[in-house]
């Protein structure tokens, strides 16, 4: 089957043009497109459905001008992002997604998806609010109808079996995450947390699942063997710092490359792309795969759930076994959910006597300045 | 060489403050000058007036803070200003457990201090209300100085503003003007609206020990000094150098640096 590029094609720069060119490729391989959002999406169900899921998570500003043409100003800067790209099909991902699968998380996103679905297919699955009751029911059923709507829709068949086997391949890709994080427990950490970060993240925009997984371990391998022989591309003097709260893959530069930059090193993320969403394994021998499969996304401590209980305990931990100074929230302009979440979240960090900055960012450079000050300030005080 | 004096130099977003310290920590010079247009010129420019004073960048180490502080490239090491401020008051007060207010021309920071070290810090996010920056604009709507506003306030009463936005609470107080209110009273207002922004900020900041100070252009005021007081129910301390206390700290950085360098010999 062939497939059209977008009319503007031409005037894209050179490494837009290639991705389109590469998804234009895949498609006509026969491959499907899953454009996802978030880490709560169920990426068994799409593998086991022959699905590439690729995350349309936006990232820069250049698109929320459009955006703001259907979307209030004062929105978190992702969702406005996600859906500029959409609008004027300046993504390869989205402008080819054979269907778009969005959740019930935050009241921006759920609302976005409806206009969303506009432009685009979209599916939105109903996440439950919370755990308590009849969540992990709810849920299952919820991704039971999933599997029958892609089911009849795409015209595919969604076994157990390739459930099974999607579970056990995603496990290992996030035990490979898990151990490559791990890797910045030692002091001083082997790698810098902005070149980590980007790695964890364009290992997303590999399509094969072995490839994805083995890239990964390789990467830990050389980068344990790299720090064996005695290299040390972060100094000890360091200050160890925690990054939690939005997804930041927009605001990377402003918040951890000037960390990085005044003497501190992030040696844990805690936030979407870090271990927040890739510490927890389905369990692959479960009697029902899919509520198995269901129950594990259900551990993600969001602050799109209430109440998140999860992430204060996570951070307890984190905290210990990266041997963390101090504690970085970064939060997107307009995000409700974390941003009510820091009152509790600085009460912990006092209890356990860890300092603790929470700051707001959006994807503009009007307050680069601003933000190295502060976050300059509080690694001083470390 | 054993060096004799150490400098701090604090590039605001309106004023420029250099002082030179002592090994013993007192104050050989202060200086205060407009930063004017271009940080990197008024850096050159305390480069040759330290030096006609007697004070050559080569003869000692130099600390450079404030939001200019990357365009002053003579400087041995960049500091922030909070850390600054914090350092410099507590040598100002000479006490360790402080909470610093410092009214900057951009920005506000509340600064706590523990045991002689920044514990935690709050500034006012890309917003002007509340700074310096807003009590010049409403001076100027006014026509008249900034410490005129503040002294006429003191005489003035029962008119606010109720806009946090700069540009908002200035056509507010256009709108005063042309209802025929009396000038003290617009004063009130706009001194009125500056310590609410500051006293909420600095609320959220509460339960410290120690003393309550200001630093900063605006604490020479004794009216804003009196307003904020009573909104905190605390007394608020000014002190003479309170606008020095930026530069100072980073002089105090500077003979930190010197004697670590030499330790390290
Ligand atoms: S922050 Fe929560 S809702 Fe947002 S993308 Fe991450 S997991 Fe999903
Ligand atoms: S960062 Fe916050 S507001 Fe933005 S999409 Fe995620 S939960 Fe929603």
């Amino acid at each position: 089957m062939a497939y059209e590029l977008p009319p503007r094609f031409a005037e894209y720069n050179e490494a837009r043009q290639k991705g389109f060119l590469t998804v234009k490729k895949v498609k006509e391989d026969g491959g499907r497109v899953a454009g996802i959002f978030c880490t709560f999406t169920p990426l068994e169900i799409l593998d086991a459905a022959g699905f590439l899921s690729v995350s349309l998570c936006g990232m820069s500003g250049e698109t929320i001008p459009a955006a703001e043409a259907h979307l209030p100003r004062n929105l978190c800067p992702l969702i406005k992002s996600s859906y500029g790209f959409a609008l004027t099909d300046k993504c390869p991902y989205t402008y080819f997604s054979d269907l778009i699968v969005g959740e019930t998380t935050c009241d921006g996103k759920k609302k976005m998806y409806e206009l969303l679905g506009r432009l685009k297919p979209v599916y939105t699955l109903h996440l439950p609010q919370g755990l308590d009751g009849c969540a992990l029911e709810n849920w299952t059923a919820e991704l039971r109808r999933f599997i029958a709507f892609l089911e009849e829709r795409f015209g595919v068949s969604v076994t157990d079996k390739a459930l099974r086997e999607a579970a056990r391949a995603r496990n290992q890709e996030r035990r490979a995450r898990m151990a490559l994080m791990e890797t910045m427990r030692a002091v001083p950490p082997p790698a810098s947390g902005l070149s980590l970060y980007r790695t964890l993240e364009g290992s997303g925009f590999l399509f094969d699942q072995d490839q994805r997984t083995a890239g990964l371990d390789r990467l830990r391998e050389e980068l344990l063997a790299a720090y064996a022989a005695g290299e040390r591309p972060v100094s000890a003097a360091s200050r160890r710092i925690l990054v939690t709260g939005c997804p930041i893959g927009g605001v990377l530069e402003k918040t951890v490359g000037v960390i990085e930059a005044s003497g501190g090193a992030v040696v844990c993320f805690e936030n979407c792309s870090g271990i927040k969403a890739a510490c927890q394994m389905v369990d692959e021998q479960a009697e029902d795969i899919l509520s198995a499969i269901a129950a594990r996304y259900l551990e993600i401590g969001c602050a799109v759930l209430s109440p998140n209980r999860r992430r204060r305990e996570h951070l307890k931990k984190l905290i210990e076994e990266f041997h963390v100074d101090g504690v970085v929230e970064v939060d997107l302009q307009s995000c409700a959910t974390y941003g009510v979440e820091t009152y509790e979240i600085q009460a912990l960090l006092r209890e356990l006597g860890v300092p603790y900055m929470a700051l707001e960012t959006d994807y503009g450079q009007g307050d680069c300045g601003q933000l190295s000050t502060r976050l300059g300030a509080f690694i001083e005080r470390l | 060489m054993k060096t004799k004096y150490c400098i701090g130099i604090d590039i605001g977003s309106t004023c420029a403050k250099t002082v030179v310290l002592s090994q013993d920590k007192s104050v050989l010079l202060q200086l205060l000058q407009p930063t004017g247009w271009s940080s990197v010129d008024t850096a050159e420019d305390i480069r040759r007036r330290l030096e006609s004073a007697g004070f050559p960048i080569e003869g000692g180490a130099a600390v450079a803070t404030g939001y200019g502080r990357v365009s002053v490239p003579y400087a041995d090491k960049c500091v922030t200003e909070i850390t600054c401020h914090g350092r410099g008051a507590c040598h100002i007060y000479g006490a360790d457990q402080l909470t610093v207010i410092d009214i900057g021309g951009q920005d506000t920071k509340i600064i706590r201090i523990e045991n002689g070290a920044v514990s935690d810090f709050l500034m006012n996010d890309k917003c002007s209300a509340g700074t310096g920056r807003f009590l010049e604009i409403m001076a100027n709507t006014l026509a008249v100085r900034p410490e005129e506003l503040c002294s006429m306030a003191a005489e003035g009463g029962g008119v606010s503003i109720s806009s946090m936005c700069t540009v908002f609470a200035e056509s507010e107080v256009i709108s005063l003007i042309g209802r025929g209110e009396k000038r003290e009273n617009i004063a009130f207002a706009v001194v009125d609206s500056i310590v609410k922004k500051v006293s909420s900020q600095a609320g959220r900041m509460a339960g410290g020990q120690g003393a309550v100070c200001l630093t900063g252009g605006l604490c020479g005021y004794p009216y804003l000094r009196q307003s904020l007081s009573d909104a905190l129910g605390c007394e608020v301390r000014t002190a003479e150098d309170g606008r020095y206390a930026g530069a100072m700290g980073a002089a105090l950085s500077a003979l930190a640096l010197e004697k670590q360098q030499s330790a390290e010999k």
